[in-house]
Formats: structure tokens, C-alpha cells, sequence
């Protein structure tokens, strides 16, 4: 019998943290790992650690329970990959950060100021016909941020993609170990960080 | 003791306890081949860079130790890429060795230069650029090590013509950093517990047996287990010789080309025991009606592989042989009588639908009774290397494989023109032993050149064409699938005794069946390399066959002998 049932292979929104050796062919690698499974990944972050020989991945795909844990899987195979965790349903603190460029106006900068105010965004650029607003948040604060902005005329923005960290002062949670058909072996044990 | 980075790789090399090595030499790896002079390890110069890569996998797989092969940067590394396919695809411990551009040169598309760890990234366990001389030491380690732990596979170091040159103080490292990399050997007791419980439960169980069986060391285990639980064990090609065929509990392959009652017993199990098999698309046919009554125990050293394409009831990431030491202690013995009287009604009629018995062989020569004939003529006694196709399929099931490891294949890629230079690898890592190479003529005529290699290193290889004048298995296809419309299939060949006789190697023809059993007798005796040509009836299939999409007991059957008659008119 094929893998799967139902619940198995409705889709939802995975996050994974990856610790990977900051080493020159590491992002290919996992990317190609994607590419190489059909996985669409909806975001990927990357970004140094405490410790200089070690980059962590955030990588945010839309993909059925079983997929996701195939996914794990593969990146633990990875030889540069040194820990991946399925944060999903760990307690986490889960963030993204967008520059948004807005028309502003002279009559209307009032009205774009009350709204950073509200979102505890921040203009972090003025000029004579727009601002840059800089927010951070869970995506879907930044999602209404973006919303509300809209009617002013957004002339670009850039997201950064989620960032997640598991809370607590562990670096792991520990029943986050997925039962990925491994019975909770994991590859490679938590390293000592 | 300073170094430079080509004598390095020999150093290592010989530490490694390399003792043989395929390559072909090239523009950016003149100092390897340079410094190669003053080391004692045998290079075999291969006519062609895939061949390299494919004897340096079968040396792998006779012999368990890391196969080496070399080549130079651009084309010399592209020609290696199939036979490095063909080694991640069947698990195969193989080191490749590339020479690249200098360093400043790298990404500037300089001459014959590729981007060869880009194209062979997933093609490999795992691959590194060398660009610094002081790297050489610690990724040659790991590369070692990398390619022979855990699940093996093929890993490609390619070094920069400038780390090649440089020398500094050389310092082999004794200890591996890998933080990323820790293979589980040992299966959980908990899963290890239930897997027991399971199999003393079992009514109709069957142990489905792979290649890790064989790449674990762990026949004697799966015979114990197979023996002392009673247990019925049918294998996957490459897991063939993990248990020897003539033991009354085999029953033999499995899958789309597999024994009629294997795959019925499969079906119908309620406890399916996989042991280093991963459930590959040519075992199990369609997925929806796969042994729709087993609970499944899947034991895999590769964690990826538990859960991919069959659900585990019971998943254990482990080393075949640590895992079977564990569970042996609680197997009970049961009798399962009903079970085994069941699989010999379907065994039934398997003997009166075999194309040997169907009094053929007296007007035309059929491939299975060619191979039937060199299984039968050598005792069985030596160690076959079968290409791909018809040939391949009719190998599997007409020799009877008894002795550990006896059958080297390529089974994941399927890699045509793979049996001549496999043979060569073996040849060398078995050298008391008697190597056959079984292939079509298709295949054969992608490895031509490598008889040369042959000629060259004085090897006594036994090759045994089986010339149908055809690509066997894409006609079966065609025939079977695609309404008889024959496209490409027919394939011409030169005069293959006159052929043998231009590189020096004793040649023979055989077309009629009595003339076999001489002619392999004939092969033995002679001191040297032999070239035999059997010439075959064209328009024979491989039976059973599962047809893509069906499900495993869905096969299609040869008729039985009175319907047969009139199609045998027809061939």
C-alpha cells in the first residue's frame, strides 16, 4: 500500500530549521535538493550563527505531512547538513521583515505615520513623494500592513522570508521529533552547541 | 615531509589501501600522472572514461572495498558521469578523482573546463573542489570514508592543477570531523522488540532480501533468520546471492521479471520482512495494489528510503547485518505449513511454462538455455557480470546463483555497455576467480574498445555474447506494448570472431544448441580471454512480466505449452 492517507496528504504550511557548515556550495546543494524532489519552497532564509562555522536555513515549504518529512529526511542526508528540525507545531517565535516604499504626499504622511504607529513599524526613509516603512512581525501582520498600504500606492517592497526560532532556553523542543516512519530515530543527534 | 598535492594523492591512496586504479590520463591531471611513476599501485588504462567508472564499481562490488577511478578535467570527467550514476544508483562504493583547471581559472570557461561538481552533485554521495593543497589530506579522508559507511556511494574529489603542483608539510589525518554525518548501525530495542513480535505473529510471512544484505555482509544472518523463523525469502536483483538459490526457502526474484510464485506469495503475505531493499518501481509494480494484506517491516540503513514508497508499520534505520543480530535472539520457530503448501500451488505449473521445457531447444537456440547451459557447464562455479535487457532478466533466472555474491548488475540505472568493463573491475578484485561477462549484443557494442584493456592487462575474462541481432528488451516492449511497431530496434554488428581475432583474443561462433555445451568447455580451457557468440532466436520474451501499471500479481504469463504451439510457429 502506497504511503499516506488523507491527513497525510493535505497540504500545509511546514517550517524547518536547518543548521548547515558555512561552507561555498552548501545553498546549492539544498537547493538543488528541492529542485530535485518537486519540493516549491516558499521561502528560504539564510544567515550566520553564534558560531562562525555554522549558517542556519529557514525554509518555509506549502507540502503535505509526508512530503515534509521526506524533506526532512533528505536534507539530513545531506553530508553538510548538521541538524534539521520540523518546527511546525513546536513553540516558536516565528518572524519575517519587509521594506515597503510608499507614495506619500505631504497631506497624506499623517495618515501613513498613524499606521506604522499602529503596526510598530518604523520609517526608516524619507523623501519629497515617499517613505520607506520597515516592519517586522509574523507574516500575517505584515500582510495587513501591506494591505492597508496599498490604497497609497505602493511603488516596491521586499520581504525577507521567515525566520523561526524554537522559544524556551533549549535549542531544541524536544517533542518536536516528527514520526516520519523512522519511529523517532533521527540521523544525527542534536549537536552539542 | 613536505609534499606536493600529486604525490599526496598517491600517498592516500596507498594508505587506503588502493591497490588498483581505472583512469585515463588528460591535460589537467598530468602531475597526478606524473607523480604516479613512483608509487607501486597498478593504473588500468581504460579506452573510455565511463569505463573507468564502471570497473572501478564492479571492483567495488566484488569486492566490498572502495573502487578508484581517475580522469582528466572537461571531457575526461563528463565521460565518467553514467558510471557514476550507476554506482549512487546501486549503492556502490566508488572514489573518482578528476583533474581541474587551475584555480584562477575555475568559472572563467578555460579549456576543458566543466563544472564538474555542479554536474555530478546529484550523481554523488557527495563531491568536493579542491582548490588549496592543504585541504587534500582531510577531504581525502573523508571522501574515504564517506563513500564506504553508512549507505556507500560514489564521491568525486576534483583538484585544481595549482593544488596538484603545491607542496607543503603532509600530515594524513587520523580522525574524521563530519558533524552531519553519523550513520545509525544499531536498530532501536523497542522497534527491534516489535519487529520480533511481528514476525512470531506472522501467518504468511516473506522476507523480501536486497543488496544490503549483500553490502552488509549479512548472508549468514538472513539465512539463520530465514531458517530459523521459517520464513520464505525472495530477493531483489542486486540482493541476489544473499541467500544461495537452491536452498528450499528461496524463492528466488521478485518484481516485474521475478518468479510467478514469488510475487504471488508477496501479494497475498501478511508480514512483508524488508531488509536493505528500498521498494523500487521494478519490485513492486503499482503501488495501489501492492500486498494489499502485509504489515510491513522495513529495515534501511538510509533513513530517506523507510516510508518513501511503501509504508513501514515498523521502520528500522540500520545496518542489515547489526539488525538481524538484534532480532535473531527472539525468533520462534513456526511451522506455517498452510503457507508454504500454498506457495508450492502456485509454483504449480511454473516448470511446465518454462520455454526449456516446451521442446524448442532441439530447432533453435534460445538465450535461457545459453545461459542454463554456462550455469551447468561451470558448475556454477564463478562470478557472473550480466549487462542490461533480456539478457540480463534471462541471467537472473537461468543461472542458479549459490555462492555469496555471485552476480555483479547494474539494477538501478540500468546502464547498457555496463558488463565488459564491470567485468574487467572484477576480474581484478577476484583474481582466483572465474569471471563471465553475460551481454547483449547491444551492449556489447558500447564496450568494443574496452577489449583492448583486456588484451592489454592480460586478463583471462570469459565474454559471452548473446547476439540476437536486436535490442531484446526494447523489442519485447514494442511488441508487447506499442502493437509490434518496431522502431530502432534492429541492430547490425561486425564479424565478432574476426573481431576477436583483430585485438588477439580467441573467438567462437555457436548457432545450434548442441554445439553450447563444447563451446563453453572450450572457453574454460583455454588459458586467455575468450569471445563467444551465440547466435539467438530474435523474437523471445522474458516471462512473467508485470507491464507498467499493473499490479505485481497481474502477470503476464508464457502459455502454457498447448496454446504455445502455434505461436512457437510463429517465431
Amino acid at each position: 500500500m502506497p504511503p499516506g492517507d488523507d491527513s497525510s496528504t493535505r497540504k500545509s504550511t511546514h517550517i524547518l530549521v536547518a543548521l548547515v557548515e558555512n561552507k561555498p556550495g552548501v545553498l546549492n546543494r539544498v537547493a538543488s535538493l528541492f529542485r530535485r524532489r518537486s519540493f516549491n519552497i516558499e521561502s528560504l532564509t539564510v544567515g550566520h550563527t553564534e558560531s562562525p562555522d555554522i549558517s542556519r536555513m529557514t525554509i518555509v515549504v506549502d507540502t503535505s505531512k509526508t512530503s515534509a518529512a521526506l524533506v526532512e529526511k533528505n536534507l539530513n542526508k545531506l553530508i553538510n547538513v548538521i541538524d534539521v528540525q520540523d518546527v511546525t507545531h513546536a513553540p516558536i517565535v516565528v518572524r519575517d521583515l519587509a521594506l515597503i516604499k510608499v507614495t506619500a504626499p505631504a497631506e497624506r504622511r499623517a495618515e501613513i505615520m498613524q499606521l506604522v504607529d499602529i503596526f510598530r513599524a518604523k520609517i526608516v526613509d524619507v523623501y519629497a513623494e515617499s517613505v520607506i516603512v520597515e516592519v517586522t512581525g509574523p507574516e500575517a501582520k505584515i500582510d495587513s500592513m501591506v494591505e492597508l498600504l496599498h490604497p497609497f500606492g505602493i511603488i516596491e517592497m521586499v520581504r525577507t522570508g521567515r525566520v523561526a526560532m524554537v522559544r524556551g532556553s533549549g535549542y531544541r523542543a524536544p517533542y518536536v521529533l516528527s514520526d516520519n516512519g523512522t519511529n523517532g530515530v533521527r540521523v544525527n543527534p542534536t549537536p552539542n552547541l | 615531509m613536505r609534499r606536493t598535492g600529486a604525490q599526496m594523492v598517491w600517498e592516500i591512496l596507498r594508505r587506503e589501501g588502493v591497490q588498483i586504479i581505472f583512469g585515463y590520463p588528460g591535460g589537467a591531471i598530468l602531475p597526478i600522472y606524473d607523480a604516479l611513476v613512483d608509487y607501486p599501485i597498478h593504473h588500468v588504462l581504460v579506452r573510455h572514461e565511463e569505463n573507468a567508472a564502471l570497473a572501478a564499481d564492479g571492483y567495488a562490488r566484488a569486492t566490498g572495498k572502495v573502487g578508484v577511478c581517475m580522469a582528466t578535467s572537461g571531457p575526461g570527467a563528463m565521460n565518467l558521469v553514467t558510471g557514476l550514476a550507476c554506482a549512487m544508483l546501486d549503492s556502490s562504493p566508488v572514489v573518482a578523482i578528476t583533474g581541474q583547471v587551475t584555480s584562477h581559472l575555475v568559472g572563467s570557461d578555460a579549456f576543458q573546463e566543466i563544472d564538474v561538481t555542479g554536474v555530478t552533485l546529484p550523481i554523488t554521495k557527495h563531491n568536493y573542489l579542491v582548490n588549496r593543497v592543504e585541504e587534500l589530506p582531510r577531504v581525502m579522508k573523508e571522501a574515504f570514508y564517506i563513500a564506504r559507511s553508512g549507505r556507500p556511494g560514489p564521491v568525486l574529489i576534483d583538484i585544481c592543477k595549482d593544488a596538484q603542483m603545491a607542496s607543503t608539510g603532509f600530515e594524513y589525518p587520523e580522525t574524521i570531523e563530519l558533524p552531519g554525518y553519523r550513520p545509525v548501525l544499531r536498530g532501536p530495542e523497542e522497534q527491534i522488540r516489535q519487529a520480533a513480535a511481528y514476525i512470531n505473529a506472522a501467518e504468511r510471512p516473506v522476507i523480501l532480501a536486497g543488496h544490503g544484505i549483500i553490502l552488509s555482509g549479512a548472508n549468514d544472518e538472513l539465512r539463520e533468520l530465514a531458517e530459523r523463523g521459517n520464513i520464505p525469502v525472495s530477493t531483489t536483483l542486486l540482493g541476489i546471492g544473499g541467500l544461495p538459490e537452491s536452498h528450499p526457502l528461496n524463492l528466488r526474484m521478485m518484481g516485474m521479471h521475478g518468479q510467478a510464485y514469488a510475487n504471488m506469495a508477496i501479494q497475498e503475505a501478511d508480514l512483508l520482512i524488508a531488509l536493505g531493499m528500498r521498494f523500487d518501481d521494478r519490485v513492486t509494480g503499482n503501488l495501489k495494489s501492492y500486498a494489499p494484506r502485509a504489515e510491513v517491516i522495513h529495515v534501511d540503513i538510509d533513513p530517506v528510503e523507510i516510508g518513501k514508497n511503501v509504508r513501514a508499520d515498523v521502520g528500522i534505520v540500520g545496518d542489515a547485518k547489526q539488525v538481524l543480530r538484534q532480532i535473531l535472539p527472539f525468533i520462534e520457530h513456526r511451522y506455517r505449513s498452510a503457507w508454504f503448501a500454498q506457495i508450492e500451488r502456485w509454483r504449480g505449473d511454473a516448470g511446465a511454462r518454462d520455454i526449456l521445457n516446451q521442446g524448442l531447444l532441439k530447432d533453435m537456440l534460445l538465450a535461457p538455455y545459453v545461459v542454463h547451459e554456462i550455469w551447468r557447464g561451470t558448475g556454477g562455479d564463478i562470478t557472473v557480470v550480466s549487462d542490461v535487457g533480456q539478457n540480463q532478466m534471462w541471467e537472473a533466472q537461468y543461472f542458479q546463483h549459490d555462492r555469496q555474491n555471485q552476480l555483479i548488475t547494474s539494477g538501478g540505472l540500468g546502464t547498457m555497455g555496463f558488463a565488459v568493463p564491470a567485468a574487467i573491475g572484477t576480474k581484478f578484485g577476484r583474481p582466483d576467480d572465474e569471471v563471465w561477462a553475460v551481454v547483449g549484443d547491444g551492449g556489447f557494442q558500447m564496450s568494443i574498445p574496452e577489449l583492448a584493456t583486456v588484451v592489454q592487462e592480460k586478463l583471462p575474462l570469459k565474454i559471452a555474447v548473446i547476439n540476437n541481432g536486436c535490442l531484446g528488451m526494447v523489442r519485447q516492449w514494442q511488441e508487447l506494448l506499442h502493437d509490434r511497431r518496431y522502431s530502432e530496434i534492429r541492430i547490425a554488428g561486425p564479424d565478432l570472431v574476426k573481431l576477436a581475432d583483430a585485438y588477439g583474443i580467441k573467438g567462437q561462433r555457436v548457432w545450434r544448441p548442441d554445439d553450447v555445451a563444447e563451446a563453453i568447455r572450450a572457453a574454460r580451457q583455454c588459458p586467455g580471454p575468450v569471445l563467444t557468440e551465440f547466435v539467438v532466436e530474435p523474437e523471445i520474451n522474458v516471462f512473467p512480466m508485470v507491464q507498467p501499471g499493473k499490479g505485481l500479481h497481474e502477470m503476464l504469463r508464457r502459455p502454457m505449452p498447448s496454446r504455445n504451439m502455434a505461436m512457437a510457429e510463429k517465431v
